[in-house]
């Protein structure tokens, strides 16, 4: 019977090192680590963490792909690195960076303060059409009406989609693919009142415009929200607004 | 958020962009055929079909004329918007002058275009 060391596979993990206090520039680290074929990336860095180097940073909670805090760049593609497995770069070397387009806090962590003021800008809660009381009793929605917006609902605001973004990346101020995604899932929610107030923000200048349909932030978003889908949908809406605002005016526009 | 939102104008090129891409879809092949093949290579069409007199008749007809110069216009629009947002994918960071560039070139085409269909009379 082999020893376990013979069969033990190592793989090479390539990490994006970088402390903005004492490094001039991001450089790289290689670490050998050995797996299992059960292993994520997110164990992987976890094993440097605790064995060779205590100094790495990153996020992590959850591990089964609900929380959103693990997102890195994984061979230059936004995954999830609980969901991604070490087996399936083996044996090559697989590099872990921060996800692109954000500014890095240190390593593999990057500062999501842009994003939460996005989140917050959207107003990401059912705004009533009209006070109600308690003795109104629930809400009733129609399974068309919940059709329209469940599946954007499934956003985790992990964040992948904006590392995805080209646009993004180009202009930070753009209120990029989750953000929008999230805005039109409370504008269309038959119990919500908010829409025109959202609308403000989707057709401004930092607003859905930015956009070149590209569409690689539905295709890396590991809920299948399809946040290009939302971009899209809006540009319309803002487009009709802008041509109908003088057929019809309903305030707002500047 | 921003205390004020200014209210973003691309819907006006947005709207150019998705008519003109609209338009090429659906006539861009079929001109690149008539144009570039048919006629030439004499397949098909009748060898005089795009000659001078068909030509001016039917761009002195008011539908030939507007159709004329939606495929011109729309076309021009349609590939500025394009070239301008692809242009840092080849390395040119877009500025005001690409901009003016672009959407430039569609306004003097479209100037033109209009300016040649009046001038040939109805
Ligand atoms: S839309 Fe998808 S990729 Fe973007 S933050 Fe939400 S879950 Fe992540
Ligand atoms: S650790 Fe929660 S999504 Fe990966």
């Amino acid at each position: 019977m082999p020893h376990m060391s013979d069969i033990q596979k190592v793989i090479e993990i390539e990490v994006l090192r970088y402390n903005p206090e004492t490094d001039k520039a991001p450089s790289s680290q290689v670490f050998e680590v050995p797996f299992t074929d059960d292993m994520s990336v997110l164990q992987g860095v976890q094993y440097i963490k605790d064995y060779l180097d205590g100094s790495l940073s990153f996020r992590w909670s959850c591990r089964m792909a609900i929380c959103g805090s693990c997102g890195m760049m994984i061979n230059g593609v936004p995954h999830l690195s609980c969901e991604t497995f070490l087996r399936d770069y083996y044996p090559a070397r697989v590099r872990v960076e921060a996800l692109n387009h954000f500014p890095i806090e240190r390593d593999l962590v990057i500062n999501m303060e842009g994003f939460i003021n996005k989140l917050e800008s959207i107003q990401p809660y059912i705004i009533p059409k009209e006070p109600r009381t308690l003795a109104q009793g629930e809400y009733l929605q129609t399974p068309e009406q919940l059709n329209l917006y469940e599946q954007f609902s499934s956003c985790i605001n992990c964040m992948l989609c904006y590392a995805a973004c080209p646009q993004f990346g180009l202009n930070p101020d753009f209120i990029g693919p989750a953000a929008t995604a999230l805005l039109h899932r409370y504008n269309v929610d038959s119990r919500d009142g908010g829409k025109e107030e959202r609308m403000d923000l989707v057709r401004s200048e930092e607003g859905v415009f930015h956009c070149t349909a590209v569409g690689y932030c539905s295709e890396v978003c590991p809920k299948h929200v399809d946040p290009a889908n939302a971009v899209n949908q809006n540009k319309t809406n803002a487009a009709v607004d802008y041509f109908l605002r003088f057929v019809s005016p309903k305030g707002g526009a500047k | 958020m921003k205390p004020t939102l200014k209210r973003s104008n691309a819907p006006i090129f947005w709207a150019l962009f998705g008519a003109g891409g609209m338009l090429s879809a659906l006539f861009g092949p079929m001109l690149v055929f008539i144009t570039g093949l048919a006629i030439p290579l004499g397949l098909l069409l009748p060898a005089d079909a795009l000659s001078y007199p068909k030509m001016l008749a039917f761009t002195q007809n008011f539908i030939g004329k507007g159709f004329v110069f939606a495929v011109i216009a729309l076309f021009l629009w349609h590939a500025a918007h394009r070239i301008f947002h692809s242009l840092h994918d080849i390395g040119i960071h877009a500025g005001t002058g690409a901009k003016l560039a672009c959407y430039g070139s569609a306004m003097v085409g479209t100037v033109i275009a209009a300016y040649a269909l009046l001038s040939i009379g109805f």
